[in-house]
């Protein structure tokens, strides 16, 4: 059910500058709020449009098998319905998963209502735009007037099967039918299917990478998409091995804004201060409470929803000044891990050398997060006359905006040189970073800000695989050295013996065999 | 001659001998020999030539980096060693090509050059000892016989002044015995025109003298062959260039060798004279002339610090080249008239540089 109901920041910010001029939350339709927006949710062109619905879509898919440690088993089809105008045609979208399944009761509002989020703790997840899933079918809504398709099974002896459209100024579900189903196979997971318009020509591309790449950061995952024409694309898992999954926790007071916490003081059971903190944030306890009361002279009494709008402010204000706070913990963390990141490389990649790197927990602003680098060479990637650069976060591939990247950022401001290493080389740079919160600095999960704690971290983890790739090219350079130094000799020291002979009037060649063996031997002492 | 040839069969022979029982007694085999390099190369002042210094290198076939020239140097002296025992003669071109036959490469014409150059510096003769000729381009007349040593033509004799084109000077030439001659002294000419111009004239009987054109910078063969004139027949020779820094030069190379010939002897003839185009002659004869352009300066810089040119007849006219800034050519004398230069000019020079 998390997948369901994901947090998205500059969604709340944004609903909550309406709030503060209306001040009822519930009354605003989040659904009407993104058919007016829905730039914000990356649905800008029909060519994006198609990509971001599969992305949306997929990546719900992951989170519900993942996050019950299911290896996943997603199913992608694309078909073609018909032409829409003269750029862009009517696609059926189907997405089958074997994940945990919806509970019948939630599937109406799961994916025919936009809801807001009703969970305050926090975990590394795949989307900061938890709405993407509805927001992709509120677009196929929106260009084709037709009701989606919904069928689940929690694996239990029925399947539910939903068609459903949205009533956007309402923001709610409008079920056109629904069936329940026998399941004797004990089918579990979930089937999305519904129509939309799009370009897929000009997004298959993208929409290609976007597949290898997530193959790539989910070795575990089989990936199947069977696009228009009737192409399959098969990516296989080679592991049923998962990464240790996330846990939950709460927000660190240093990443807190006012926003949060009127949230937090709306839905808190507590009725004094000190107990509010105690339960509602990461690393504070008893003591921690008090003393950060004491420092900004709040009576440990006092019952937040009494708080006034500029105590809040000022609370926030106190939470990212006081020194004191452990920082977060990164469990809440699930990094792909060293082993799983190099088999996904080797296997969508086929690369002569791979060296991968997971860095050691850092924060900013309160938030955890790791990063994990990959140098990939040689094999099958092929030369391209500059770095391909591979950037995940939070095992989703980016895919756009490369060039705002702060990895690209880091990446161009070293030294390649200095690591033996050029961009005509077949080389591949990888950079995953997860964390709580994501330092998008656009909405549509396209590339990560410049924050000097994140591009520290990424510079760190790709100096460490620049050494080993370093230490790899001297090797292979010595190699390459030597076998050329070997077949020097072994050309022309018959050469020498064959002219000394003529030249000194000799009969019979001189006996050269125990040189070119003293090369040999000499060689590999070298190697 | 013959004896020579002999020596030089059994140095290749005595090269190839040192690598092979090297080889067979399993050692990498190397060739040691003087250093060429710049800070090796210095001025003798007692020979009158560059010479090379004391300071000697090793060629190893351990070294990776020199195990492919040390190939093509002993392919050389194979090479040689065919073309001198067969008494056939070869070009640098040739050589170049014929590597190839051998699955021997040479990177290009200057590889396999300098490979004949090292050969020369291992034996201590020249490349014309072992038949290897430059592309020839210089010529003698005047009355000297000779007589040949070439196969075919071993005891025919020759009158250098059967042919008023001039007789090259190439390999079977450069091989002959001299007979006899009436001449008294040698003239070389930078120039074709002016060589042939003087054999019209008659200069070798009006001045009784050997004509040699140089074609420009004298090729060893012909230097080697001036040398001869030189020595053998004791002739004083003089030389006539255009009145510029690379004319001069031309003179001086003959005189004093080259230092890219450092490792070799009996090149340069050190009694010879420079007798014009001098600086000093552009002013006196009011020749008519070109401005001397940035690289005519820079070369004149040069030979300012170059140990050849202290004697005081060179830096005078070095000094009279910078100030007047301008050069001449031979052929400008004939401003007064074409047999201008061979009535009045040449007798003057001659007989100021005697």
């Amino acid at each position: 059910m998390g997948r369901a109901y994901r947090r998205n920041d500059l969604f709340w910010r944004r609903v909550g500058e309406k709030q503060v001029a209306q001040t009822t939350f519930e009354e605003i339709s989040a659904a009407d709020f993104f058919y007016r927006n829905r730039d914000i949710a990356g649905f800008t062109n029909p060519s994006r449009a198609i990509f971001v619905a599969i992305r949306e879509l997929v990546e719900n898919s992951l989170d519900a098998a993942e996050s019950h440690r299911i290896p996943p088993d997603i199913y992608v089809r694309l078909s073609f319905e018909g032409e829409a105008s003269k750029n862009t045609q009517i696609y059926t979208l189907r997405v089958e998963d074997n994940g945990i399944g919806v509970q019948p009761k939630h599937i109406p509002s799961a994916f025919g209502q936009i809801l807001f989020g009703s969970k305050y703790n926090l975990k590394q997840q795949r989307g900061t735009f938890g709405l993407g899933g509805k927001m992709a079918i509120l677009y196929g809504q929106i260009t084709t007037h037709q009701p989606a398709t919904i069928i689940s099974s929690t694996g239990i002896a029925k399947t539910y099967f939903y068609k459903l459209m949205i009533d956007i100024q309402k923001n709610r579900p409008l079920i056109v039918d629904r069936k329940v189903l026998i399941n004797k196979d004990e089918w579990r997971g979930t089937i999305v299917e519904f129509m939309l318009e799009g370009d897929y020509l000009r997004a298959m591309p993208k929409i290609l990478d976007y597949f290898k790449q997530t193959a790539m950061v989910n070795p575990c995952a089989n990936l199947t998409f069977v696009d228009p024409k009737g192409r399959l694309y098969k990516f296989s898992r080679i592991t049923k091995e998962m990464p240790v999954p996330p846990k939950e926790t709460k927000p660190h007071p240093y990443g807190v804004d006012v926003e949060l916490l009127q949230r937090l003081i709306q839905v808190t059971p507590y009725h004094n201060m000190l107990e509010f903190l105690k339960n509602h944030f990461h690393r504070v306890g008893e003591i921690t409470a008090n003393k950060f009361l004491g420092f900004s002279d709040i009576s440990p009494a006092k019952n937040p929803k009494k708080l006034s709008h500029d105590e809040i402010v000022r609370l926030m204000h106190n939470l990212k000044r006081y020194t004191e706070f452990l920082p977060p913990d990164a469990s809440c963390l699930s990094p792909l891990g060293e082993d799983l990141l190099k088999a996904g490389i080797l296997k969508e990649l086929k690369p002569e050398f791979v060296v991968v790197h997971q860095r050691k927990p850092a924060t900013y602003a309160g938030h955890p997060f790791i990063v994990e680098t990959g140098i990939a060479y040689g094999g099958e990637i092929p030369r391209k006359g500059v770095f391909t650069v591979y950037r995940f976060a939070n095992r989703i591939p980016l895919l756009y905006d490369e060039a705002n990247d702060v990895s690209v950022r880091v990446i161009s401001a070293m030294n390649w040189r200095r690591y033996k290493v050029t961009p005509d080389m077949p080389l591949v740079l990888l950079v995953h970073i997860c964390s709580t919160k994501v330092p998008y600095k656009t909405v549509g999960k396209e590339f990560i800000a410049d924050r000097p704690e994140i591009r520290r971290e990424i510079a760190n983890g790709l100096r460490e695989v620049a050494r080993q790739i370093q230490h790899f090219m001297s090797k292979q350079e010595h190699v390459d050295r030597e076998r050329k130094r070997l077949s020097v000799f072994s050309k022309y020291l018959p050469k020498i013996a064959q002219f000394s002979t003529k030249l000194a009037g000799k009969e019979t060649l001189p006996d050269i065999e125990k040189l070119l063996v003293s090369v040999r031997q000499y060689g590999s002492e070298e190697a | 001659m013959l004896e020579r040839r002999k020596e030089v069969l059994e140095s290749l022979g005595h090269l190839g001998s040192g690598v092979y029982d090297q080889l067979d007694t399993g050692n990498f085999p190397s060739i040691d020999m003087p250093s060429r390099s710049t800070d090796n190369i210095m001025y003798d002042e007692e020979l009158r030539q560059f010479i090379l210094g004391e300071r000697r290198v090793k060629r190893s076939a351990r070294n990776i980096g020199h195990v492919k020239p040390f190939t093509q140097l002993i392919w050389a002296a194979l090479f040689s060693n065919e073309l001198t025992s067969q008494r056939k003669t070869s070009t640098l071109r040739d050589v170049y090509y014929s590597a190839q036959a051998y699955e021997m490469t040479f990177k290009d014409q200057q590889e396999s050059n300098n490979i004949i150059t090292d050969l020369e510096t291992i034996l201590g003769f020249s490349r014309e000892d072992f038949n290897i000729f430059p592309e020839e381009r210089s010529a003698v007349f005047g009355d000297l016989t000779i007589e040949y040593t070439v196969p075919g033509y071993e005891g025919r004799t020759l009158d250098l002044t059967s042919h008023p084109d001039g007789v090259l000077i190439g390999p079977a030439l450069t091989s002959s015995e001299f007979v006899r001659t009436s001449a008294d002294k040698v003239i070389a000419i930078e120039k074709g025109g002016l060589f042939t111009r003087f054999i019209e004239e008659n200069v070798h009987k009006k001045y009784n003298s050997l004509l040699v054109l140089t074609s420009g910078q004298a090729p060893r063969a012909t230097r080697h062959f001036i040398r001869r004139l030189s020595e053998e027949l004791n002739l004083p020779v003089f030389v006539f260039t255009d009145g510029d820094p690379w004319g001069m030069h031309i003179a001086m190379v003959i005189i004093s060798g080259s230092a890219n010939a450092a490792h070799l002897r009996e090149l340069n003839t050190p009694d010879a004279k420079w007798s014009g185009v001098w600086a000093t002659d552009i002013v006196n004869y009011k020749l008519p002339t070109d401005p001397l352009d940035d690289v005519d300066m820079k070369r004149l810089y040069e030979l300012q610090k170059d140990p050849r040119y202290k004697a005081p007849l060179w830096r005078r006219e070095i000094k009279t080249f910078m100030k007047i800034k301008r050069k001449a050519e031979q052929e400008a004398f004939s401003r007064y008239g074409l047999t201008y230069i061979v009535d009045e000019y040449l007798p003057q020079k001659l007989e100021e540089t005697k």
